[in-house]
């Protein structure tokens, strides 16, 4: 390999976005973990189970910006979960392009959405 | 004699390589690899159903009335599934996905225990899932 390394045959990698996306999937994981049990807790431990209970918890500023944080950690997360799937059974170049800009398309969308919803209570 | 001793045909092994959709039915997954594919099929639906879950989230913490509806939508037997399946995905997603992250730490990798901790994902998160719903039908 060492001696075809130039030219049309050379070995065209190393970018390492792969690891970085690897490396992110996980971080996002822990941080989506955390706000699971944070959310449980805060619901759970009030007494007050109804629709101020629950819209409660999202009024304070602090937890909108958490939740925005580990939402914003979930589109990362199911992009990089969901191009995986796309590279692995999707074997036609342009349907799979298509599927991944759509993927980063409609995350996008989600991620605005969740600005509004967010900020509406 | 000779007819004796002749060897019965015997029925071949199947070889599975790059098997296709067709040949997935007759191939048993070792339970790892079944939460393995577990955890693809959940986060899959997970992203499928992401419009209905912020839509619910939407109606759940915008106003008081729009809690009432979100209350009305979730108390339709139908609606209840869909929150069953979302709820299965979650959990079978949360649990594998703890596994993967122990894994990572070159925690528990060994086939034994890759095993034992397989088992263990699929039974906390079937029963989890169990219970949110009996929760969702009301038993308690």
């Amino acid at each position: 390999m060492a001696q075809n390394n130039i030219g049309p045959k050379r070995l065209v990698v190393g970018a390492h976005y792969g690891l970085r996306d690897w490396l992110a999937q996980r971080l996002t994981a822990v941080l989506m973990a955390i706000y699971t049990f944070v959310l449980l807790f805060s619901f759970l431990t009030g007494s007050n189970f109804t629709y101020e209970g629950w819209a409660g918890v999202f009024a304070q500023q602090w937890f909108k910006l958490f939740s925005l944080v580990t939402f914003l950690g979930l589109f990362y997360h199911a992009w990089v979960g969901m191009r995986d799937i796309w590279m692995d059974y999707v074997k036609s170049v342009g349907l799979r392009l298509t599927l991944q800009m759509a993927t980063i398309v409609w995350l996008l969308v989600c991620a605005a959405w969740t600005v509004q919803i967010l900020w509406s209570v | 004699m000779s007819e004796a001793v002749r060897e019965v045909p015997r029925k071949e092994r199947p070889q599975f390589r790059n098997i296709h959709v067709t040949q997935l039915s007759n191939y048993r997954l070792p339970l790892a690899g079944l939460v393995s594919i577990l955890h693809r099929i959940s986060g899959f639906l997970m992203f499928a159903l992401l419009p209905v879950v912020l839509y619910l989230f939407e109606l759940s913490i915008r106003s008081e009335m729009s809690f009432a509806h979100f209350a009305g939508i979730a108390s339709h037997p139908l609606a209840k599934l869909v929150l069953l399946a979302l709820a299965w995905g979650y959990l079978q997603h949360f649990c594998a996905g703890v596994r993967h992250l122990f894994m990572d730490l070159h925690l528990g990798l060994d086939k034994d225990s890759a095993r034992n901790s397989a088992a263990t994902v699929l039974a906390v998160s079937l029963f989890l899932t169990a219970l949110v719903g009996l929760k969702l039908f009301g038993v308690f």
